[in-house]
C-alpha cells in the first residue's frame, strides 16, 4: 500500500475506533451525537446537544479512549523494538518486567512519598521501568543470553518488582489505598481524563516518530546486533536510545493506567503476519493496530460484565495468553 | 593501500590473543588466514571489520584510521559476512540482501530505483536471483552463505571480509562459493579452515600461530610442509598435478600430541 492510501486509511482506523469508543458503553449514546460532541468541542460548532451525553462523551469516554489509543500505540511499539533488539519473539514490556518496574516506581512515590512530592508518579515509573530493564539484562547475560535466558530473567525480574510493589502496599498503605492500588496494577482506564491526555499524546506521538525514524536500524538487526554493526549502526547508541524510548514510553503509560500485559506480544505479531517482518512497514501497522486493539479492549471491559468495568489487563491477559502460548508453539517448530 | 594493520594486538581476560599483527591487504588480492582453532582468526577479522577495538596498534582502511571513521563511512567501504548469521524472521531473500543498502540510506534519501538495480546485480552476482523471493528459513546453507555474500555485495565494498565461509557446507558448495568469491570484483579477506582451499583460491595467505603471525606470503611459500608441521603438527607432502600444476598437500598423519605438550 502507497502512503498516499494507507495514512488517510490508517487515520480513518483510528477515528471509527474513538467514535466506538465514545458510543459505546452502559449507555449507549448515538454515533451522530459523538460527532456533534467532537464538533461542538474542536470546532465550536454550536450543535445542539444533550449536555449529559454531551459530558459523558467529551469528559469521560473520549478522553479515556484517547489515552487508550496512546497506551496501545506506545505498548505494541514497545514490543517491536524489544522484539527486534532483543531477537525474541516473545520479548514485550510486560514479560521482560519492565511494566513490574514501573509499577514498582509508581506505588513508591505514590504510597512511600519517594521523592518528597518533588518526583511525579510517571519519573518514578522511569526510573523503576529502567532499573527493572537493567536488572534483568544483567541477569540475562549472567544466564548466558539465550533466547530463553532473556525470558526466565524477565520471570524473575518481573517476581521480583511485583514482590516489592506488593510489600511497600502492604506494609504503608490503608485498605482503601491499597484496593485502588491493585485495581490500578491490573490496568484501569476508568480515571482517564484529558490532563492524562497531554501527558499520554506526546508520549506516544513522539515515541512513534522516532521509532519510525530508526526503522532501517530495526531492520538490521535482523541478523544479530554484529550483523547491524557491520551495516554500518551504531549498535550501542542505537540500543541505547531505542530501550530508553520503550522504558519511557512503559513507564507513562504504566503510570497512568497500570500495567497492561500482551499487548506488546500480540500487536506485533498480528501486525508480522498482516505485512511481513520489515519495520517501514511493521512499525506504522503496528502501531495503529495497537492503536484501535486498546480501545476495543476497553469497550469490551465495559461491557463483558453489565454494571461493571473488568480491568482492561485481564482482557488484554485473556486474549494475549492463548497469544502467547501460540507464538511459543510456532517458535519451537521454527528451530 | 586499501586495508592495513600496523602492530595490531586484542587482550582478552588479561591475555593477549592477538599480538604485532602487520600486514597491508593489496588491492583486489584475495588473502587467506589460516591458523590452528584458537590462533586468532576470527580476532583478527573482527578488528580488520572494525567491530571489535584493537587494544594495541591499529587498522586504517584507505588510508584513514579506523577509529576515527563512523561505522556507517566503514560500511560504504567495507563489508563483513560473519560465521552463520541466522534469523527466525519470515523474510525473504530480496528482504536479506537490501538489508546491504542500510549504509547508504537514510531519512532524506529513501530506497529508490537505483537501489533496487544494485540488490538486482548482487543477487545475479552469486547466482541467486532465481530464489529473490523464497524466505530466508527454506534455504540451504549454500544459499544462505550466498545471500550474505550478496548482501556484503549490496554495500558496495571496495573490501570483502569473510568468517570461514565455507563452514557447515558440503565439499561441492565449498568449492562453488570459493570459486565465487575468486570471481567477485573486490579485495577479499577471508578466515579457512582447509589449507588447501587457502593454497588454490588465496593469492597470499597469512598464517597466524598463537595470535603472532608466523609467516606471510603466497601459498607456495608459506604452506611448505616443514612450516606446516610446526604450526598446526601435521605431516604433509605436497603434490604438484602434473596436468595443472595446481599445488595441494596430502596429509600424511599427525605429531604425538605429546610431542608438542611443553
Amino acid at each position: 500500500m502507497r502512503p498516499l492510501v494507507a495514512v488517510p486509511a490508517a487515520a480513518l482506523a483510528i477515528l471509527v475506533a474513538l467514535a466506538c469508543g465514545a458510543a459505546f458503553g452502559e449507555t449507549a449514546i448515538p454515533l451522530s451525537t459523538v460527532a456533534k460532541t467532537a464538533a461542538n468541542h474542536l470546532f465550536g460548532a454550536g450543535f445542539a446537544v444533550d449536555p449529559i451525553d454531551a459530558g459523558i462523551v467529551w469528559n469521560y469516554r473520549l478522553a479515556r479512549a484517547v489515552v487508550a489509543a496512546c497506551c496501545g500505540v506506545a505498548l505494541a511499539l514497545s514490543g517491536v523494538v524489544l522484539q527486534a533488539l532483543l531477537r525474541n519473539a516473545l520479548a514485550d514490556p510486560y514479560v521482560l518486567g519492565i511494566s513490574a518496574g514501573a509499577s514498582t516506581g509508581a506505588v513508591a512515590v505514590a504510597i512511600l512519598g519517594v521523592g518528597g512530592g518533588l518526583v511525579s508518579l510517571s519519573a518514578g515509573a522511569f526510573a523503576g521501568a529502567l532499573t527493572a530493564f537493567g536488572t534483568v539484562a544483567l541477569l540475562a547475560r549472567a544466564a548466558g543470553s539465550g533466547a530463553s535466558a532473556v525470558i526466565l530473567a524477565g520471570i524473575a525480574g518481573s517476581q521480583l518488582f511485583n514482590a516489592l510493589t506488593s510489600f511497600i502496599v502492604a506494609r504503608s498503605a490503608n485498605a482503601e489505598q491499597a484496593r485502588g492500588i491493585m485495581f490500578w496494577l491490573l490496568g484501569n482506564l476508568s480515571g482517564a481524563r484529558w490532563p492524562d491526555v497531554t501527558l499520554a499524546l506526546p508520549v506516544a506521538v513522539a515515541g512513534t516518530l522516532l521509532c519510525l525514524f530508526q526503522t532501517r536500524a530495526l531492520d538490521a538487526f535482523t541478523f544479530g546486533a554484529e550483523s547491524a554493526a557491520s551495516l554500518g549502526v551504531p549498535v550501542r547508541a542505537t540500543q541505547a536510545v531505542l530501550i530508553g524510548t520503550t522504558a519511557l514510553m512503559t513507564a507513562v503509560m504504566v503510570s497512568l493506567v497500570g500495567s497492561i500485559g500482551f499487548v506488546g506480544l500480540v500487536i506485533p505479531h498480528g501486525a508480522r503476519f498482516l505485512v511481513g517482518s520489515r519495520h517501514g512497514r511493521l512499525v506504522p501497522v503496528s502501531a495503529v493496530t495497537g492503536a484501535v486493539f486498546l480501545i476495543a479492549c476497553d469497550i469490551a471491559s465495559r461491557m463483558i460484565v453489565p454494571k461493571q468495568v473488568v480491568p482492561i489487563g485481564v482482557v488484554t491477559a485473556l486474549i494475549g495468553a492463548p497469544a502467547f502460548a501460540l507464538i511459543l508453539i510456532r517458535a519451537r517448530r521454527m528451530t | 593501500m586499501s586495508l592495513a594493520a600496523e602492530n595490531l594486538g586484542r587482550d582478552a581476560g588479561g591475555r593477549a590473543i592477538l599480538d604485532g599483527v602487520s600486514l597491508v591487504v593489496t588491492p583486489g588480492e584475495r588473502l587467506g588466514i589460516i591458523g590452528p582453532n584458537g590462533s586468532g582468526k576470527s580476532t583478527l577479522l573482527r578488528l580488520l571489520a572494525g567491530i571489535d577495538r584493537p587494544s594495541r596498534g591499529e587498522v586504517t582502511l584507505e588510508g584513514a584510521s579506523m577509529r576515527r571513521l563512523t561505522r556507517r563511512a566503514i560500511a560504504r567501504r567495507l563489508a563483513f559476512v560473519e560465521q552463520q548469521a541466522e534469523t527466525a524472521e519470515r523474510l525473504t531473500v530480496r528482504d536479506a540482501v537490501e538489508l546491504g543498502r542500510t549504509p547508504h540510506l537514510d531519512a532524506l534519501r529513501p530506497f529508490g530505483p537505483g537501489d533496487t538495480a544494485i540488490v538486482n546485480a548482487a543477487l545475479a552476482r552469486v547466482d541467486m536471483s532465481p530464489l529473490a523471493d523464497r524466505l530466508w528459513h527454506t534455504l540451504s546453507g549454500g544459499e544462505r552463505q550466498r545471500a550474505h555474500i550478496a548482501r556484503a555485495l549490496a554495500q558496495e565494498p571496495g573490501v570483502l571480509l569473510l568468517d570461514e565461509p565455507t563452514n557447515h557446507l558440503d565439499i561441492r558448495h565449498q568449492i562453488a562459493l570459493l570459486a565465487l568469491i575468486r570471481r567477485l570484483p573486490v579485495t577479499a579477506v577471508m578466515a579457512l579452515h582447509d589449507l588447501n582451499h587457502a593454497s588454490l583460491y588465496c593469492d597470499r595467505v597469512l598464517l597466524l600461530r598463537s595470535g603472532r603471525v608466523a609467516a606471510l606470503g603466497p601459498p607456495a611459500e608459506v604452506l611448505t610442509p616443514a612450516t606446516i608441521r610446526a604450526v598446526f603438527g601435521v605431516e604433509v607432502a605436497v603434490h604438484i598435478d602434473p596436468e595443472d600444476g595446481a599445488r595441494s598437500l596430502l596429509v600424511k598423519g599427525h605429531i604425538p600430541f605429546e610431542e608438542t605438550q611443553p
